[in-house]
Parts: structure tokens; sequence; C-alpha cells
């Protein structure tokens, strides 16, 4: 791609709009085949922590933009949580207006370059994309993560408006992608917006779980940056609970209400005999080591990590899907994920299984870990396994998987790293009186996203359990609504209040 | 901005450091810790705040340089500052009128122990201290810790300095001599905390003991911390990191320490290896 968008850009050069309506019928462009992105080579990719997709260039982009039928009735755009106008945008980059195009998508989300990336489009949108029922669905989110990354290329951001300020502020607890949209949005409209970090970093999940494969981080800091010039002021280094609270937010320090987006990041364990054994991690802390801490760069880095020869990963979302992966890129010499179902109910996406399985991942469906055993200094041996086999569909309509009498066996590895779930962070829960929380843990929170406690509000993975980075988003721009909402009708009753006051005063003063 | 208003050479190898962290200073209580981390390619390592002072807004910790890390946060001067400082974490120590408080410390361990013990007296406990360290020029913290005990015994293993021998001998002979103390506090290395409990377990003293495993975040969400009490999984940045003596699995601990005991070395000899050859260049 050269340095200059418009120089090889087939749309033509600025002003010359392309219209599609006389360009191509229809049937005609439902002939286009769906475009692919170039990948790096699995077998190159396994050596290094760079972006497996590579995304669209121009050109595929403009020619996947031609294949939108821009529907009357848009479906794709109801299944969006966020409700991003998918045929205005595609329209937009189908004319050559990127900026327009792009701008158009942050209207609904901040979050483009990183959504683009790791939003199951395959469930969403583009599961319900028209084009879809007969033929392969528009590559939505390719084409959102393009405009996003060749705005960043050629540096034209600017920020969109910030509304006259309403003199009110709002502090937002966690920067994962649903304090982020908060903060975004209310700066919009406005608001003073804070943002308190626990880590020395902004980004919450997508900078220490998601891999830097699938999400550089140097996408997530360039949307951090997006934020911040929109006014919003972050503060890492700051845990809610312990350096301050959330009634020391709403009190003293003034904040007129609180957001909490502080995830699900507590490691979930077995509660297997063993799993204490040297050599086993969480997902959370091998994820962490590696992409918060940058550990796949010891000793230019001083955190370290310890892969062994053969690594077992236990479970079968994505986190344990980015959990194997990761390892993989560490250089053992065997590497296997063990699931209790088969590969039909794995909860990860597709595309991320297939990603791994071309990466030479060994699947063991169907899998069960009943313990791991140590050696003389404590470090694991073996891990013990049982086959399972699968009965009647659970509440979820999973099939449940049920043990196999007497088919134990033992696999050898030195290495086991436990992906089978987070639950919510609880600080925050255990320091604030009055907060209601579910039994699970999370934050009790109604449609709007208000808690039970008056200012407070709440949203993503903190009251959903483990969800999605657009869910999170989708609550925060639910949340923000509510909380301008909030804070307008404080407004209006500090107006009524202080014009009592001064009938008050005056009355006081007339005597 | 994390800045070092101070620094000090406590003994060969340990460093007190005070350090600008206004929102920690207020907060803080004895037991709590902080995660830091000293460069922006450091890692995140956990410390005992050993005093505070909310006025002024600075903390107290006190390093022993052990690996990288230790080492170049040994090197910090006033000046300086740290890239990162998060806290105050961990619960507080359980401090209430016991009675009688055997407070131990074992090397560089009395830097905890020293904000509990003046925590305990300043409840009004009666407070026996004993702090022990391998020699004479590893004892730290000796007049801080007369001026919050009643009763300050030493030991060093080579008898350089106060009694010969271990910890343990010294608590020994109070529990034989005066009888069993209402509770004991211990804080040293993994085995010296194993021998406190092997010694309080029998007679059934109260025991607690704060445990330093590996961290990362200091929030509960990495699990590296995790430890068995009482056969239950505990996490020791958020449900400690003080625990009762007797429950800890400290075995499986001290095998769980040694996991980056190899590359810890590495990184720290690279380190030590650069910082001869900047020197030489230098010269
Ligand atoms: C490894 C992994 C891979 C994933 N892959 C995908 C994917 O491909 N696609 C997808 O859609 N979803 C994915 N998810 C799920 C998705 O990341 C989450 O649903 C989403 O990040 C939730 O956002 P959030 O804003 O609720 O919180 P989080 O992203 O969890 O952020 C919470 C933030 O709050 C901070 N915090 C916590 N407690 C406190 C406190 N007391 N004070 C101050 N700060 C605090 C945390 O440090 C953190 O930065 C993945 C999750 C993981 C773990
Ligand atoms: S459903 Fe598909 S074809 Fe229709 S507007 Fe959306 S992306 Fe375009
Ligand atoms: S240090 Fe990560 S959970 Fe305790």
């Amino acid at each position: 791609m050269s340095d200059n968008g418009q120089d090889s850009n087939p749309a033509g050069s600025k002003g010359q709009k392309r219209s599609r309506v006389i360009a191509l019928k229809p049937r005609e462009r439902m002939k286009i085949p769906r475009h692919l992105p170039d990948e790096q080579d699995p077998k190159e990719r396994i050596t290094n922590f760079c972006e497996v997709s590579e995304g669209f260039n121009i050109e595929k982009a403009l020619e996947e933009a031609t294949r939108c039928l821009e529907c009357n009735d848009p479906v794709c755009m109801k299944a969006c949580p966020v409700n991003v106008d998918i045929p205005a945008f595609i329209q937009l980059l189908y004319q050559g207006d990127y900026d327009g195009a792009i701008r158009k998508i942050r209207e609904s989300n901040y979050l483009p370059a990183i959504c683009g990336r790791v939003c199951p489009q395959e469930n969403l949108c583009e599961n319900s994309c028209i084009v879809g029922k007969k033929l392969e669905p528009l590559a939505i989110g390719k084409m959102e993560r393009f405009l996003a990354d060749y705005e960043a290329q050629r540096g034209s951001f600017t920020p969109p408006p910030v509304a006259s300020s309403k003199g009110q502020s709002v502090a937002v607890v966690g920067s994962g992608p649903g304090g982020l949209t908060v903060a975004a949005e209310l700066a919009q409209m406005g608001y003073d917006v804070t943002i308190f970090e626990a880590l020395h970093e902004a980004g919450g999940v997508l900078k220490y779980g998601i891999p830097e494969f699938r999400l550089p981080k140097q996408i997530v800091d360039e949307e951090v940056e997006r934020i911040k010039a929109l006014g919003v002021k972050i503060e890492t280094n700051v845990i809610i609970g312990r350096t301050l609270t959330i009634d020391e937010l709403l009190g003293e320090m003034g904040f007129g209400a609180v957001y909490i987006g502080t995830g699900a990041g507590s490691p979930r364990f077995l509660n297997i005999p063993g799993e204490n054994l040297s050599g086993v991690y969480s997902a959370s802390e091998l994820l962490t080591r590696v992409n918060l801490m940058k550990a796949y760069k010891f000793p230019e880095f001083d955190t370290p990590l310890k892969m062994g020869k053969k690594v077992v990963v236990l479970g079968g979302g994505d986190v344990a899907m980015d959990a194997v992966r990761t390892s993989k890129r560490l250089g053992p010499e065997q590497t296997l994920l063990l699931y209790r179902r088969s590969r039909e109910e794995m909860p990860a996406r597709l595309e991320e299984v297939h990603h791994a399985e071309e990466e030479g991942i060994e699947f063991h469906f169907l899998t069960s870990p009943v313990a791991i055993h140590g050696d003389a200094n404590g470090w694991v041996k073996s891990i013990e396994c049982q086959k399972m086999e699968l009965g009647e569909p659970d509440e979820q309509g999973r099939r449940r998987p049920i043990p196999v009498e007497g088919s134990n066996f033992t696999i050898e590895t030195d290495t086991v790293v436990v992906a089978i779930g987070q639950s919510p962070n609880p600080i925050i829960q255990q320091t604030t009186p009055g907060l209601e929380t579910t039994k699970w843990g999370t934050i009790t929170v109604d449609e709007s996203g208000a808690t039970s406690r008056p200012g407070i509000f709440a949203g993503g993975d903190i009251s959903r359990g483990g969800a999605t980075v657009i869910q999170a988003v989708a609550d925060g721009k639910q949340a923000s609504r509510s909380i301008d909402a909030y804070l307008t009708k404080l407004r209006s009753e500090g107006v009524e209040e202080s014009g009592r006051e001064t009938a008050d005063q005056r009355e006081s003063t007339g005597k | 901005m994390y800045r070092i208003i101070e620094t000090q050479e406590l003994a060969p190898t340990i460093t007190r450091l005070t350090v600008e962290a206004p929102l920690v200073a207020k907060k803080r209580k004895a037991g709590n810790f902080v995660i830091v981390r000293a460069t922006p390619t450091g890692e995140r390592i956990p410390l005992t705040i050993v005093d505070s002072d909310p006025e002024k807004g600075t903390i107290v910790l006190i390093v022993q340089a052990i690996g990288k890390t230790t080492h170049i946060i040994s090197e910090l001067r006033a000046g300086y500052h740290f890239e990162d400082v998060v806290g105050p974490l961990g619960e507080p120590t359980p401090v209430s009128e016991f009675g009688t408080v055997v407070c131990i410390g074992g090397g560089v361990g009395t830097a905890v122990i020293y904000p509990i013990a003046r925590a305990l007296k300043a409840a009004g406990n009666r407070v026996i201290s004993i702090v022990g360290a391998r020699n004479r020029e590893l004892i730290i913290l000796e007049d801080e810790m007369a001026a919050v005990s009643d009763k300050l015994i030493v030991t060093t293993d080579d008898g350089s300095y106060g009694k010969k021998g271990f910890v343990t001998d010294a608590l020994q002979e109070i529990i034989d001599v005066q009888g069993k103390p209402d509770a004991v506090y211990a804080i040293g290395p993994f085995p010296m905390m194993r021998a406190v409990a092997d010694v309080t377990r029998e007679p059934d003293i109260r025991t607690w003991v704060s445990l330093n495993p590996i961290m990362m975040d200091g929030t509960g969400m990495c699990g590296a911390c995790r430890v068995s009490v009482g056969g239950e999984l505990k996490f020791a940045c958020v449900d400690g990191p003080e625990f009762d003596a007797h429950q800890v699995n400290f075995d499986e601990l001290i095998a769980r320490n040694q996991t980056y005991a190899g590359p810890e070395q590495k990184a720290l000899e690279t380190w030590k290896n650069r910082v001869e050859t900047t020197d030489c260049r230098q010269l």
C-alpha cells in the first residue's frame, strides 16, 4: 500500500464518487466471491507473535464493499449489539469516503480497530447478512478493521465534536472495552470523565488477555489515545476498593456518578489434586505474563515464564484457544488441548479453532482431567484423564459429558494450563456497602445498567460473567445514556434547589 | 510519578526507600503491601509497606537485593522514581488485644514484622520480639523493633551477635520459661515460618505467618499467588497475605516459589554483565 492513499485509490480521486447503482446490478454484485485477507503462514507464525491476519488492502476492501446489496431493512444492523449502520458505512467505503465511513462506525462504536478484529461477526452481523443466506456473507468485520487501520495509517483521525461542559464529572472503574466506551460517550456529551484502572496500562482484557497475534497492543494503545483525545483522563495504578473506594469517589471526590466495568478476571480452578504443583498455570497468569508483561521477550523484559517441552491446556473456550496458541509460540515440542465434550460443543470461535488446528495444536476431545501428578521436586510430571461420552443436553442445549467407567489414562507433561473460565473480580463488591450481587458474584443491574445504589452503574463482564467485547461496548452505551439521564435530573433538581435557596435567602435578608 | 525521597543502606544488600505515593500512604494499614515496577520493562513485584506518612504522602519500603529486579531497586537513589506503585494491597493484619504476643522476624522479614509489632503494641499487647539473621551484618531495624517491644531478643546463626541459634530456639525458650504466649506472628523465609509453625502447633498457640508467594497483579486476577490453607485454595494477594500458620501447606509453597529460579538466575547474570560492561565504557 502506498503512503499516500489517494494515489493508489481505485475509487478515483477526491470528489469523484462511485455510485454502485450505476456500476453493478445486485445479481452481478452477488457473483463476486467473498474476499479473504492474507494470513501469515501457519509454519511461520508459530515462531512469532505478529498478527495472523493481515487484513484487507484498499483493493480488497473496495471490492468487498461492492458486494453489499444495501438492503432496505438491513438485518446485519439489527444483529449488531450496538446497531452499527453497516450498509451506510459500506456505501461510504464504496464511494472512497474512508473518513466518512470510519466516522459512521464510530457514531455507534468508538472501538472499530478492536471490534473489527475480535468481534464474533460470524455469530452476529455476518451471520444474518442476506447475501450469506445463499452465498458467503459480506466480510463486515474485515472492512471495519480496514477502515480503522487505514485511518491510523494516514493519521487522519479527528476527534468528534465534544459538547460544552455540563459541569459534572463521572468516574469510570476499569479500562476494558466497557469502561472505555462509557468514557468516550460521556466525554462527547460534555461530562468530565476520569477512568481508574488497577493495572499499569489501560485496556483490560484487550491488553492482558487477548494475545498480540490476534490484537496487537499498539492497536489498543491507539484506541485509548483516541479516547484521551476527547478529554478523558486515565489514572492507572488505582484499585477501587483499595486505593480509593466507590463511596469516596461519590463523596469527597465529588463525582456525580460511577460506572463499574471491572470485568471477570479471577481465574477458576478445577479443584483436582496436584493443581498447585509448579508448572501449573491459570490461563490468566500465562496470558498476562505474555501479553501485558511481555514475557515472550524475556530477558529484554524482566517477567519470566517457564514453558516446558509438552504443554497441556484444559478447556474449550476462546481463552483456552488463546492460551494454547500462545503456548505453541513459546516453543514446546508438543502442544495439546483437552476438552471434555466434542468439537461441536466447543464454545470457542470457529475461526480460532481452525487457526489452532492449522498451527498444529493436538486436540483431544471427550477427555477430562482427574488429577495432576508431580515429581520429587513438586513439578508437574503427568496428568491423569478420564474418557467422557455425551449424554442428554443441559439447560443451554449442550450435551452433558458423562465419565466412562474405567477409562482413566495418563499423559506425560511438564506444563499444564487451566483455562476453564473466570469469575467476577470481587474487590468492589466486598468494599461497597449496599451494592447488590448475584450468587455468582456478578453485580446486579437492571436493563438500564443501574445497580441497587443510586448513581452507581455497571456493565460488561462484571454484570454478565464472561461475555464479549461488543457486549461490554453495548452495555457501556446503554449505561452512558442512563448516566446522562441521571445527571441531567440531578442538574435540574440542583437548579431548582439553588433557586429555592436564593428565594429563601432573599426572604431572610428581606426581613 | 512515584518519586524516591530518600534511601538508606540498612545492611549489605538491604536498602530502605522512602517513596512518594500519597493515595497509598493515606489508606495503608499494618500488614498491607504494594506492587511495584521499577522500570518500563520491569516485572511487578510485591513489597511490604513498612511505614507510611499520610501527611507527607510517603511510604517506606525495604528491599533485599536477590534477583535482578531487587538489585535494580536497591540501586535507586533519591530523585529517581518507580515506574509504578499500586496499593495498598492485601487484608490488613488482624490486630487486637491478645495479651502477650511474640513477634518473630527472620532476615528481611523483620521489615515486614516491624509495622505489625508496632500495631500490636499500640493495641495494648505485651510484645516480645525475636529478630534473627545469619550474622550480625544482616540484623536490621534493631532499634526500631526495640522501641515497639517490651523485650527484644536477637539471634544469629553464627553467634556473631545476640544469641547463637535460630529464632525457633529463642521461641522455644520463651515457651519453656515464661509459658505459652497468647499469639505468635512470624515472618521470614518459608523454612523459618514452617519451623515456627511446628514449634507452636503442639502447644496450640495461635500463630500467623505472612506469605510472599510469586505474585503478579496483586488483585486476584492471575492465581500465581495461590496457596493451600487448610486444604482450601486461597489467593495470598486478596485473601492474605497473613494466614493461620498451622493450616498453610509450606511444602507446596516452597516448591512453587522455585518455579522461576532458573530464568531469574539467568536474568540476574545478564543484568550484572551489562552493568560491568557499562562500567568499563565509563572508565
Ligand atoms: C483470553 C481472552 C480472550 C477473549 N477473546 C475475545 C474475543 O475474541 N472476542 C470477544 O468479543 N471477547 C473476547 N473475550 C471476552 C472479552 O474480552 C470480555 O468480555 C471483555 O473484555 C469485557 O470487557 P469489560 O469492559 O467488562 O472488562 P475487562 O476487559 O475485563 O476490563 C476490566 C478492567 O477493570 C480493571 N479492574 C478490575 N478491578 C478493578 C478495580 N477494583 N479498580 C480498578 N480497576 C479494576 C481490570 O484491571 C481491567 O483492566 C476474551 C476474554 C479473554 C480473557
Ligand atoms: S445484510 Fe449484508 S447485504 Fe444487506 S446491508 Fe447488511 S451487509 Fe449489506
Ligand atoms: S497475584 Fe495474581 S491473583 Fe494474586
